[in-house]
């Protein structure tokens, strides 16, 4: 019973109307705000996709899916995807296999696990502003009196790998690669955190089951710790994949205006339309919706598996 | 005593393995903030070419610098000032919301739960684009308020949804105690369910700082201005217009990292358990 047992008219009644429109009153702050800020931003992206508009003239001219065809042949935007998708792709793999290895080692009484635990979610409370600065830093390419700036290109002149110096944030090819590595970087604290606690609600009395009746710890791990860890993965599946497809802070600040297709991310794309100098609002927000739809039938799907998981 | 046989040694090796394995990744997380901070003790001749870990001659005044000259004494005090009233705005409107969703009764209540839940579930990667259309109608462009009202939209959804959850675990007993000792709602609201929804309240407070604090595409679209913008974004102006005054930059981004990870490392025990038990997923 989580309800209040207020006076409970039968039937209609003045002070029953009051009493409700007395508790109503308590939502409407947070409901304004949400219309606003929420509800017609997300109806208003829909309406604009429709239009075509450089966000300064009162005229907004109607133009049918005519966006939604552009951006259907617009190479640069199924490039950024796709860019996005190789982020996503490392961070899937590199980042939570790693967060992985890391709950494993401290899902048992070992020294220090409350430092560990510690230190491993510094990155993830930093901004993307900040940890991209520090990394473009240790990155940057460049030399002065004969010797490398960069503290990564310094080290690898120092260690004899010369040839491995390289202009990291320049090239396009490494530049994305570094950027899912700072972003792997920054994020996998989120995949530890969230398996070592998975890890943990596991009943101990399994493994010791598992042991007695004679199997390895590979095998523990394939029979028991995998199987009991689904559910996890999945959520922590569908978070690295809703925040690495929207990462563009970190390519901003890092890559700035060297920003070429080549390393563009959708929502660099929306950025540039929406703020470039032939302003489009209207295929903005087209791009908006597709991507908005990409995003929502990945985690749905997801979602549904979990569903039927844990159902099983 | 032990006898060191072959299954001790595996087992040393074993732990001794695994535990350089977690101190390189300890280091890899503490190892670029204790270059940023080395880099901010530099000046700006030795910045360039000097490696050594400690600095010969150490410049304290690169903070002063960066704090006066450098405008980041400005960026410092918006960033508090919007994190201080968006993070109060949040509470205070999603508590009011949730109580009354948890405990008093109107009709529709559960649609509007279910509205603010399905806001939490949804992506809205380009949100950015209506919204600065609209700001831009209203004139809450380099506004103060319009950004606060933005900050505080986007961790109401959650907020809601926590307290929610809390509110209904809650013991109606004292509620009860206080309606018959003739408490208004908006009074029980006040004395009893806020106090009593500290530990879930806390967990608020820091997880909006930390997003407050740390939030860029907003500050950048709607705000324009050098004297209203926060940390984040100063950072940035300040990139592009000194680049080459990495020292002062090291400094800037000290001064914006620090408050973040003392209130972290202060609260971390409320951080990690509101992480553990799933109450923050999004």
């Amino acid at each position: 019973m989580s309800e209040v047992p207020l006076i409970r008219p039968k039937h209609f009644s003045v002070t029953a109307l009051k009493e409700s429109f007395g508790s109503f009153l308590f939502v409407v702050p947070a409901l304004l705000i949400f219309f606003v800020f929420y509800i017609y931003p997300f109806f208003k992206t829909f309406h604009l996709s429709f239009h075509e508009w450089n966000g300064i003239s009162l005229k907004q001219l109607f133009v049918g899916f005519d966006n939604f065809k552009e951006l259907m042949h617009d190479e640069k935007w199924w490039i950024s995807v796709r860019n996005a998708g190789y982020i996503t792709l490392i961070a899937l793999t590199f980042q939570n296999i790693l967060a992985l290895c890391l709950a494993l080692a401290c899902d048992r009484e070992i020294r220090l696990k409350r430092f560990y635990r510690v230190v491993f979610f510094i990155p993830p409370v930093l901004s993307e502003t900040v940890v991209g600065l520090i990394w473009s830093w240790i990155l940057y390419a460049g030399m002065q009196n004969g010797q490398h700036i960069g503290l990564l290109n310094y080290i690898l002149g120092k260690t004899g790998l010369t040839f491995l110096v390289h202009n990291w944030l320049s090239d396009p090819k490494t530049a994305l690669a570094c950027i899912a590595i700072v972003h792997s970087w920054k994020g996998f604290g989120w995949g530890f955190l969230l398996m070592l606690a998975g890890l943990q609600t596991i009943d101990r009395q399994l493994y010791e089951a598992a042991r007695v009746d004679g199997a390895g710890p590979w095998s523990v791990f394939v029979h028991v710790t995998l199987p009991m860890m689904i559910p996890v993965f999945l959520m922590v599946v569908i978070l690295t994949v809703l925040g690495s497809m929207q990462v563009f802070v970190l390519l901003l600040v890092m890559v700035g205006e060297g920003l070429v297709y080549h390393t563009e991310v959708p929502v660099t794309r929306i950025l540039a339309a929406m703020t470039g100098g032939y302003p489009q609002f209207g295929y903005a927000c087209a791009m908006a919706v597709i991507f908005g739809l990409m995003l929502v039938v990945v985690s749905f799907t997801f979602q549904k598996l979990s569903d039927r998981v844990k159902q099983a | 005593m032990k006898k060191w046989n072959k299954y001790v040694w595996a087992n040393h090796s074993a732990s001794f393995i695994i535990h350089l394995f977690l101190w390189v990744v300890a280091l890899s997380c503490l190892f670029p903030l204790f270059w940023m901070l080395r880099s901010a003790l530099m000046s700006n001749d030795t910045i360039f070419i000097d490696k050594s870990f400690i600095p010969k001659v150490i410049h304290f005044e690169n903070f002063y610098l960066a704090w006066t000259e450098g405008n980041f004494a400005m960026y410092f005090f918006n960033s508090v000032w919007y994190t201080f009233w968006a993070v109060f705005g949040i509470v205070i409107i999603s508590s009011l919301a949730a109580y009354s969703i948890s405990r008093l009764k109107f009709p529709g209540k559960n649609l509007v739960f279910t509205l603010f839940l399905a806001a939490m579930m949804i992506p809205l990667p380009g949100s950015f684009v209506p919204l600065y259309v609209m700001m831009n109608k209203l004139g809450l462009i380099n506004s103060r308020m319009g950004y606060i009202f933005c900050m505080i939209n986007v961790g109401l959804s959650v907020s809601i949804f926590i307290l929610k959850t809390f509110f209904d675990k809650m013991p109606i007993a004292l509620e009860d105690a206080a309606r018959i000792d003739g408490c208004s709602r908006l009074g029980i609201w006040r004395h009893v369910a806020l106090p009593l929804a500290k530990p879930a309240i806390a967990v608020i407070v820091i997880f909006q700082s930390l997003n407050v604090w740390n939030e860029y595409i907003l500050a950048t679209l709607l705000l324009n201005d050098k004297n209203l913008m926060p940390l984040q974004r100063g950072l940035v102006v300040f990139q592009g217009t000194h680049s080459v005054d990495y020292h002062l930059l090291m400094a800037g981004l000290t001064i914006t990292a620090v408050p973040i990870i003392l209130v972290y490392l202060l609260m971390q025990k409320h951080i990690i358990k509101g992480l553990s038990s799933g109450a923050i997923v999004g």
